[in-house]
C-alpha cells in the first residue's frame, strides 16, 4: 500500500480497497492462529493455494489466511464466503473436494459441518453456529475476515479510520473526554477507568511521555491477547496511537511474551507496513503528530505483567516490581509519564472512537461497559475465546455458548482470574459476570479466563496447582511471597498425600491472609487467592483429605488404595511386570493382589490393566 | 557447525547488540537472539554483552538466571516442551508431564545423555483448546495422551541410533 | 512541612519524609532489617510495616519506603501492625533459625518458634540485598547481585566464580544485618569465602602489616587521583607520620 499523507487520501484508499473485494467472488479463509495451524490449519491453507493452481481455479476463487476465530475446539476451520459455509475439523484430504464440490459444484460437504451437540443438527452457515450466534463479537469480529499480514485488508473493513476521525475531527481532551464517557475500564483485570488513567497522564508534568501495551499474557489459560495480536495486529496499533496522540507520547512499546511467536512475529509485520502507510512515524496522516512503536520480548516472568516489573523489563533491569507511591501516569517507563493498557482495552479504542462513548456505554452493565473476550477452556465441550457482553451469567457463558460439560459430568466450579483469582462454585452460577460480581464472589476478572472444571476436578489439587505456579513465578524480592507461597505448597502438598492436620489447615488459612495483606506487589497479595475461595467454597474436600485421608475425586494418589478385583483379574501378569516395586505378586492366569505395605501408590498397574480389575479408592 | 571460538563468539554477540542499538532497554531481546544463536548463553557471550552494553557481568547474569526462557547448559537438539496451563492439567498434564520424564529418564530442565532432548515443563502457553500440549521445536502437538509419546518421540531421534538401539 | 499524627502524636515534617524517618524523630521504635541510612529504601523484608489510614481507608504499608503525606495517621502499635510483623519474622526464623540476630529481634517482637518449615538451617542471609545494593551504589563494583527467582533466588558472583569485580573492601561485611558475610585476612590474603574470592593484600611500607587489598588500593588511587606514594603505609602510620611532622613544623 502507498503512504498515505492526509485525512482525504485514507478515505479514497478505502473505497478503492473495499471495490477491490468483489463480494460476489468465492472466498476461502482458513484460520491459520495457533489453535488451528496446531491441528493441521497451516497445512490446508497451503494445500488450498497449490489445488487451486492445479485445478486452474485462480480466477474464480481466492484464499485468505486468518487469525483465530475463536471456536479453537473445532479446528481447523474452513469458511466459504460468500455464502459463509462453515467447515469443521477440516484436513489437507478435504482440500480437493472442498474445491470440486463446494466452489465448482455449489454444494455442501455434509461431513464437514458441525454437528450442534445440543440438537444433533448439522449447521450449514457460520452465522448459525450457536458458539458464535450469542456472542458480540466487536473485538473479535473481524479477526475471520482480513488476513494478519496484510494491512489492506484491515483497511478495507474501515481500518484506520478512527486514527482519522481522532486526528481530524478531535482534540486530545476530547478523546479522553469520549473514552472516559464510554466507561471503558482496563481489560488486563484491574479494571480501572482507561479514561481517567489517560486523563492524569495527560495532565502530568513533562513532554516525554510513554504508551505501552502490556502483551505479557501470564494467566494460564488466558489466549486472548494472543489472538487479538496474531489475527488483528493493526487493531492494537490504532488504539495505541490514538492514546499516544491524546495523551502527548512519541514513544511506544508493546511487550510481549516471548513464548508467542506468531503474535511476536505479526505484530512486527504490522508495524513495518503501519510505517510504510503512513500511520505510524513522522507526521502521521500528514499531522504534526509524529509516533513510533517499538517490540519488547518478554524473557518469561509472569510477574512482569505487573506494572513496575514490566517497565523494568523495558528499561533492561531485573524485572522485579518496585514499591510505588506514585501513579505510573506520572513516573512509569523511565520514570516518565506512562499509560500502560491490556492488549484488549487498545483493540476497543478504535470502536469507541468510531461508534462514540453513548453506543459503546450501552453495552454491559452499570458499572461494567463494553464486551469482554473469555476464554473458555477446561471440562467444558466449546473450548475457545468468546465475546459477550458484561454483565451475562455464568450460565449462560459456560452452557449456552461453551456448550457445557462434555461426557455428561456434572458442573463443578469455574476458575477465574488466573493465579490471583478464585473459584467459583455451581451455587454461583447465576452471577452476573463483571468486575464487581466477580470480585463480591471472591475471585476477579483477571484477564478473562474461565477454567471449567467437573466432578472429577479436585480443589484441592487445583488449590496446590496454582500455588506451585506462583511460588514459581515469584521474583524473591520480598519476604512474605517468597517464603510464604512455598510454605503454603507445602501444606497443601501434605494436605494431598494424607499428612496434615486440622491445625495445618488453621495455619494454611492465616498464610493466605497474612502474605495477602504484607506483600509487596500484585503478585503476592493475591497470590492466596486460589486456597481462600477454595476454603470458602469447598472447605469439605479439605477436611476429607485431612480427616478420613481421601480424596473425594479420586486425583490425590497419595491418598488411594489400590486393590485388584478377583472377580476381573485374569491373571494376564502385566501389572506385576510393569509394579515398579514388585508389590503385585500371584500365579499365571490366577488373580493377582497388592501387598498396600510395599505399594507407593504410583498408578500405573491401574493405568496397564486392560480388564479393569485394578481398583482405586 | 557452529564456530564456537571466543573471537567468533565476540563477532556474533556485536551483531546481535549492534541490531539493538547497544541500548540496554534491548538487553532482554539480545538475551533471547543469544540463546537462539547457541541454544544457550555461552559465558563468553555474556561477558561480551556486558561489555558492550556497559553493564556489569553481575547483572548481565542476573537477568540470565532470573528469566525462565534462558539455561546457562547447552540444550539439546531438540526441545520439548510439556505446557503446565491450567486447561492442561485438569486435562491430565500432570500424568503426560510424568510419562514422559520416566521415559527420558529425564527432569524438567535436564537433557539426555546422547544430547538429542532437553525437556522443559512450561506455564500456559496458550494453546488450551488442545491441551494436554506438546511442542517439540516449535511445533504443536495436541490432545497428547501416554501413548501418543512413543510416535511422536520418534520422529526426532537420531536414524542411525535408534536402528541400533532396539529394546 | 507536612503534618501527621504517628500512634496519635502530632509532628509536623518536611515533605519527602518517610514515615520511618518521621517515627524516629517521634523516638518511636520500628524494627527494620533491609534499610541503611546511605542508600535508598528497597522494601523486600518487610519487618517494619505499620497501619497508615487516611479518611476512610487505612493498609499495611512498609515505613521505609511510604512517604508522609497532610493529615496521614499512622499507627505503629495497632494489632494489625503487630501481626503483621510479628508474621514476617516467623517466616525469617523459619528461614534462618540460627542466626543470633534474627533470633534476637523475633525475641523483642514476641516470637519464639516459628510454626513453618525449615530448609537449611545454616542458612543466614535473608536477601534484604544491602551487600549487593552497597557493592553497586557505594563502592561501583557490581561484583555480586541476585540470581535466580522466588526461593531460589540468592546473592552470588557471576558463574558463581572468583570476581574480578571484587576488590575485597569487606563493605558487604559491614552492612549485612545479619552476619552472613564472613571475610578473613591470613597469610597476605583477604578471603571472602561467600564469594569464592581471594585477594593480595598490601603490605604498609613502614610497619610491614598487611592493612587492605592491593586492588582496593588500586580504586582508591584511580578515584582520588592523587599520587601512587601517598597510599604505601597504612592509615595508623600514616597517623603516626602525620603527628610527627605537625610537632616538628610546631
Amino acid at each position: 500500500m502507498k503512504r498515505i499523507d492526509s485525512i482525504s487520501q485514507l478515505e479514497k484508499t478505502k473505497t478503492a480497497l473495499a471495490d477491490k473485494r468483489d463480494p460476489s467472488k468465492t472466498c476461502i479463509t482458513v484460520c491459520k492462529g495457533t489453535g488451528c495451524s496446531a491441528s493441521g490449519g497451516a497445512g490446508v491453507a497451503d494445500r488450498f493455494i497449490t489445488e487451486i493452481k492445479k485445478k486452474k481455479l485462480a480466477g474464480k476463487v481466492s484464499v485468505r489466511t486468518t487469525g483465530c476465530h475463536g471456536f479453537c475446539e473445532q479446528g481447523p476451520l474452513v469458511v466459504v464466503h460468500p455464502k459463509g459455509i462453515f467447515y469443521n475439523k477440516v484436513s489437507d484430504n478435504d482440500v480437493s473436494e472442498i474445491l470440486s464440490k463446494t466452489v465448482v459444484g455449489g454444494e455442501v460437504i455434509e461431513r464437514l459441518l458441525y454437528i450442534d451437540p445440543a440438537t444433533g443438527k448439522r449447521i450449514v452457515y457460520e452465522k448459525d453456529v450457536p458458539f458464535y450466534k450469542k456472542q458480540t463479537r466487536l473485538l473479535f469480529g473481524n479477526n475471520g475476515k482480513i488476513d494478519p499480514t496484510d494491512i489492506e485488508d484491515y483497511v478495507a473493513l474501515g481500518g484506520y479510520g478512527s486514527l482519522g476521525k481522532a486526528l481530524s475531527k478531535m482534540a486530545p481532551g476530547d478523546i479522553i473526554d469520549t473514552v472516559k464517557g464510554s466507561g471503558l475500564r482496563g481489560r488486563g483485570g484491574g479494571g480501572f477507568s482507561t479514561g481517567k488513567k489517560w486523563a492524569s497522564c495527560q495532565k502530568a508534568h513533562g513532554t516525554e511521555k510513554y504508551i505501552i501495551c502490556n502483551a505479557d499474557e501470564g494467566d494460564p489459560g488466558a489466549f486472548q491477547d494472543r489472538s487479538l495480536l496474531e489475527g488483528n495486529p493493526h487493531s492494537v496499533l490504532e488504539g495505541m496511537i490514538i492514546g499516544a496522540y491524546a495523551i502527548g507520547a512519541r514513544e511506544g512499546y508493546i511487550y510481549v511474551r516471548n513464548e508467542y511467536p506468531l503474535a511476536v512475529k505479526h505484530i512486527r509485520v504490522a508495524i513495518k507496513q503501519a510505517g510504510e502507510s503512513g500511520f505510524i512515524g513522522k507526521n502521521i496522516l500528514g499531522s504534526d503528530f509524529s509516533f513510533t512503536i517499538k517490540v519488547n520480548r518478554g524473557g518469561g516472568a509472569f510477574v512482569c505483567g505487573e506494572s513496575s516489573a514490566l517497565f523494568a523489563s523495558i528499561e533492561g533491569r531485573l524485572g522485579e516490581p518496585r514499591f510505588k507511591h506514585v501513579h505510573a501516569t506520572e513516573k512509569g517507563l523511565w520514570d516518565k509519564p506512562t499509560v500502560l493498557n491490556n492488549v484488549k482495552t487498545w483493540a476497543t479504542i478504535p470502536i469507541v472512537i468510531d461508534k462514540g462513548a453513548d453506543w459503546f456505554a450501552r453495552i454491559g452493565t452499570d458499572r461494567s461497559k463494553g464486551t469482554m473476550i473469555f476464554s473458555l477452556v477446561g471440562k467444558i465441550n466449546n473450548t475457545g475465546l468468546a465475546e459477550v457482553p458484561m454483565g451475562i451469567t455464568l450460565h449462560k457463558l459456560i452452557f449456552d455458548i461453551g456448550g457445557g460439560i462434555p461426557n455428561g459430568k456434572r458442573f463443578k466450579a469455574v476458575q477465574t482470574g488466573g493465579p490471583s483469582g478464585g473459584c467459583i462454585p455451581e451455587k454461583l452460577l447465576d452471577l452476573q459476570v463483571d468486575y464487581e460480581g466477580l470480585t463480591e464472589a471472591g475471585s476477579m476478572m483477571g484477564s478473562g479466563s474461565f477454567i471449567i472444571m467437573d466432578e472429577d476436578t479436585c480443589m484441592v489439587d487445583i488449590a496446590k496447582y496454582f500455588l506451585s505456579f506462583t511460588m514459581d513465578e515469584s521474583c524473591g524480592k520480598c519476604t512474605p511471597c517468597r517464603e510464604g507461597t512455598m510454605h503454603m505448597y507445602n501444606i497443601l502438598k501434605d494436605i494431598t498425600e494424607g499428612k496434615a492436620t486440622m491445625e495445618d489447615l488453621d495455619t494454611l488459612e492465616d498464610l493466605g491472609r497474612m502474605i495477602k495483606e504484607t506483600s509487596l506487589c500484585q503478585l503476592g497479595t493475591s497470590a492466596p487467592n486460589p486456597i481462600l475461595s477454595t476454603l470458602r467454597y469447598f472447605k469439605s474436600e479439605y477436611e476429607a483429605h485431612i480427616k478420613d485421608k481421601k480424596c473425594p475425586t479420586g486425583v490425590c494418589r497419595k491418598l488411594l488404595q489400590y486393590s485388584i478385583d478377583k472377580e476381573k483379574c485374569t491373571g494376564c501378569t502385566v501389572c506385576a511386570k510393569k509394579c515398579p516395586v514388585s508389590a503385585i505378586s500371584g500365579e499365571k492366569k490366577k488373580a493377582h493382589k497388592i501387598d498396600k505395605e510395599i505399594c507407593t501408590k504410583c498408578g500405573v498397574c491401574y493405568e496397564v490393566c486392560k480388564f479393569d480389575a485394578v481398583k482405586a479408592g | 557447525m557452529l564456530k564456537t571460538t571466543r573471537k567468533n563468539i565476540e563477532k556474533e554477540v556485536d551483531k546481535i547488540v549492534d541490531s539493538y542499538d547497544a541500548k540496554i532497554t534491548g538487553s532482554i531481546s539480545i538475551l533471547q537472539d543469544i540463546q537462539s544463536r547457541y541454544n544457550h548463553l555461552p559465558k563468553e557471550a555474556l561477558m561480551r554483552m556486558g561489555k558492550r552494553l556497559d553493564m556489569p557481568l553481575s547483572q548481565v547474569f542476573s537477568l540470565a538466571t532470573y528469566y525462565k526462557a534462558f539455561t546457562l547448559k547447552p540444550r539439546g537438539k531438540h526441545l520439548i516442551s510439556v505446557c503446565m496451563g491450567t486447561a492442561c492439567h485438569v486435562r491430565g498434564a500432570p500424568k503426560l508431564a510424568n510419562a514422559i520424564q520416566k521415559k527420558l529418564a529425564l527432569r524438567s530442565g535436564e537433557t539426555t545423555k546422547d544430547g538429542n532432548f532437553t525437556l522443559e515443563l512450561v506455564n500456559c502457553l496458550g494453546a488450551c483448546a488442545l491441551g494436554p500440549l506438546l511442542v517439540i521445536d516449535g511445533k504443536y502437538y495436541s490432545k497428547v495422551d501416554a501413548d501418543k509419546i512413543d510416535p511422536i518421540l520418534k520422529i526426532y531421534k537420531p536414524a542411525s541410533k535408534s536402528a541400533k538401539k532396539k529394546r | 512541612m507536612v503534618k501527621l499524627t504517628i500512634n496519635n502524636k502530632p509532628i509536623e515534617v518536611e515533605e519527602g519524609t518517610t514515615v520511618l524517618e518521621a517515627a524516629k524523630k517521634l523516638g518511636i521504635d520500628i524494627p527494620t532489617m533491609c534499610i541503611h541510612g546511605s542508600m535508598e529504601p528497597y522494601g523486600a523484608c518487610r519487618v517494619c510495616m505499620v497501619e497508615v489510614c487516611s479518611g476512610k481507608w487505612s493498609k499495611l504499608q512498609t515505613s521505609c519506603t511510604y512517604p508522609v503525606s497532610e493529615g496521614l495517621e499512622v499507627l505503629t502499635d495497632s494489632e494489625r501492625a503487630i501481626k503483621a510483623r510479628k508474621f514476617i519474622i516467623e517466616l525469617l526464623l523459619a528461614r534462618c533459625p540460627n542466626s543470633k540476630e534474627i533470633r534476637a529481634l523475633a525475641a523483642r517482637l514476641g516470637v519464639e518458634k516459628s510454626r513453618f518449615r525449615t530448609i537449611d538451617p545454616e542458612e543466614k542471609c535473608i536477601l534484604c540485598g544491602l551487600c549487593v545494593r552497597t557493592c553497586k551504589e557505594l563502592i561501583s563494583s557490581s561484583a555480586i547481585s541476585f540470581i535466580n527467582r522466588g526461593i531460589d533466588r540468592a546473592v552470588e558472583t557471576p558463574f558463581k566464580i572468583d570476581s574480578d569485580a571484587c576488590i575485597g573492601c569487606g563493605a558487604c561485611v559491614f552492612v549485612c544485618p545479619t552476619g552472613a558475610i564472613k571475610v578473613e585476612d591470613i597469610e597476605g590474603k583477604r578471603k571472602l569465602e561467600k564469594w569464592h574470592t581471594e585477594l593480595e593484600l598490601a603490605k604498609c611500607a613502614d610497619c610491614g602489616e598487611y592493612f587492605t587489598t592491593i586492588k582496593e588500593l588500586d580504586r582508591v588511587i584511580d578515584k582520588l587521583g592523587l599520587p601512587k606514594d601517598m597510599f604505601t603505609s597504612c592509615s595508623a602510620c600514616k597517623r603516626k607520620k602525620l603527628r610527627k611532622n605537625l610537632s616538628i613544623s610546631i
